[in-house]
């Protein structure tokens, strides 16, 4: 699910660190944040964890990035809307990831914007496309509630996520400064 | 950037290495992506839900399997790790609770055991004239065990969970998922090792019903909601009958017991509704599952399914 070959030129400790970094938000999101669960809404781990590599390396990576991890999101268990729908909405996500933020090591008070945002964003990309395939039929008041519940759950979780991620892909890479 | 913009001297620096609006050096657009990029990938997104969207997903579906392999063992680990710490503060609380705890370990593979039947319903069935038929019936089935592992975000808006049984179990998709107080959803599709569970809170979950004590028949649709608020809304059929509250609702059931086998519990009449607009009466049911605190379910298969772990038959025994 990361960049293909066609991306050859992206080095391969980037990939595996990026895929090491969805596999456990992913495994983490479905499995260990349901009981702590707030109605039933955990945080966006895979989600943060686009929003850290959009930061890192930029929007282009994000992008692709993005894509994959939605893909996984859309296709690993219990997953049961339509597949595309994660992937459109994470990708969008590592674009304004990478857009709103290029320096190499931003500091928390330019990143948590960006993740706040980020995850408005993606719930909300997310939330519409299913709107919009009517899957499943849920309510706008329904919608706002958890995309809340949502935003406040990515936002506190950003503050330990995206260190770690931005961390763990800058000791992968320890000699690019920039995207 | 408005630094850059009062000083009437700066220099304009070439496009190849401009300064970004931190005022750290970048290189040639970093990282915008390809217009052409941008395209496929969307396209990739809106291929992938029409083919979800045509035929039920069957061209994703193998997809999701192979990923599920992956990721379903994986989520198995997860909770088999977090099963433990997430029960302390169970135990902490009390040596009451403790004990209760023990109690509903062991009463939760009676309940098992016991939970196809119910009392109603089985009086009513026991009356007609197809008895035999009923009995071979309900005889027929057998529960393979399956904890919960994984839980569906409800910012996806569909209610799913992962178990940790699969194809190796004898699990197959279109089976009845029950627990100790009553019904809790389908199976969708299985891998080796998981399979992925459709609640019937779901909004999309549409359950054949029949009220126990009239045995009249109508639709359970979900609401979407878990919890304490979760809520089914039954449409009967027949709009002249009236269900009074606190009857018992149970699966009517289809052919061959896919993808509900009949007579298990799914909760109680709370209240009923009739518009003079809608032909039907609407009838909100209280379910007996605690949706939010899944854990232990059994999975119902035929009788003599071959199972990579033992299988509750319905007399009680473990095979």
């Amino acid at each position: 699910m990361s960049p293909g070959p066609r991306f050859s030129s992206v080095p391969l400790p980037r990939v595996l660190a990026t895929l090491i970094a969805v596999s456990v938000a992913l495994v983490l999101q479905t499995s260990l944040f349901p009981h702590l669960a707030i109605n039933g809404v955990v945080p966006d781990l895979v989600l943060l964890v686009v929003v850290a590599v959009g930061l890192a390396h930029g929007a282009e990576t994000g992008l692709v990035l993005g894509f994959g991890a939605g893909l996984l999101l859309d296709l690993a268990p219990p997953a049961d809307h339509y597949a595309g729908r994660w992937a459109l909405a994470l990708m969008v996500v590592g674009y304004v990831a990478g857009r709103l933020a290029s320096a190499a090591r931003p500091r928390v008070g330019q990143w948590l914007p960006v993740a706040a945002a980020a995850s408005f964003v993606g719930t909300s990309v997310f939330a519409l496309t299913g709107l919009a395939l009517r899957d499943p039929a849920v309510g706008v008041g329904e919608l706002l509630r958890v995309e809340v519940v949502a935003v406040a759950w990515d936002v506190a979780l950003a503050l330990v996520v995206v260190p770690l991620a931005l961390g763990l892909f800058a000791k992968v890479e320890p000699d690019r400064v920039l995207a | 950037m408005t630094d850059l913009l009062t000083r009437p001297g700066a220099r304009r620096p070439a496009v190849e290495d401009r300064l970004n609006r931190r005022g750290s050096l970048e290189p040639r657009e970093p990282g915008r992506p390809r217009r052409s990029l941008v395209v496929a990938l969307v396209l990739a997104c809106v291929t992938l839900m029409t083919l979800d969207h045509v035929d039920d997903g069957a061209a994703i579906d193998p997809l999701r399997r192979v990923v599920g392999e992956v990721y379903g063992p994986a989520e198995s680990g997860v909770e088999a790790v977090v099963r433990p710490v997430v029960a302390v503060p169970h135990w902490l609380r009390s040596h009451h609770d403790l004990a209760d705890r023990i109690d509903d370990l062991e009463s939760e593979n009676d309940q098992l055991r016991s939970q196809l039947a119910s009392n109603d319903y089985d009086r009513n069935r026991l009356q007609e004239y197809d008895a035999l038929t009923a009995t071979a019936e309900s005889i027929g089935y057998a529960l393979v065990p399956a904890r919960v592992v994984g839980i569906g975000p409800a910012q996806s808006f569909s209610r799913t969970v992962t178990i940790d049984a699969g194809s190796r179990a004898g699990l197959k998709p279109d089976m009845t998922v029950v627990n100790g107080s009553g019904l809790v959803g389908r199976i969708l599709r299985v891998t080796s090792t998981t399979a992925t569970v459709l609640l019937v809170v779901d909004a999309d979950s549409t359950v054949g019903a029949r009220v126990g004590r009239s045995m009249k028949v109508g639709f359970l649709h979900g609401r979407g909601d878990l919890g304490q608020q979760a809520r089914l809304d039954l449409e009967l059929v027949d709009q002249t009958y009236v269900p009074s509250a606190g009857e018992t609702v149970v699966t009517w059931g289809s052919q061959d017991g896919a993808p509900y086998v009949s007579g298990v519990p799914v909760g109680r009449v709370e209240s009923v509704y009739s518009s003079l607009r809608e032909t039907t009466q609407r009838a909100v049911i209280e379910p007996f599952v605690d949706f939010s605190a899944l854990d232990l379910v059994g999975v119902v298969v035929p009788s003599g399914t071959t199972s990579d772990r033992s299988v509750i038959e319905l007399d009680g025994s473990l095979r």
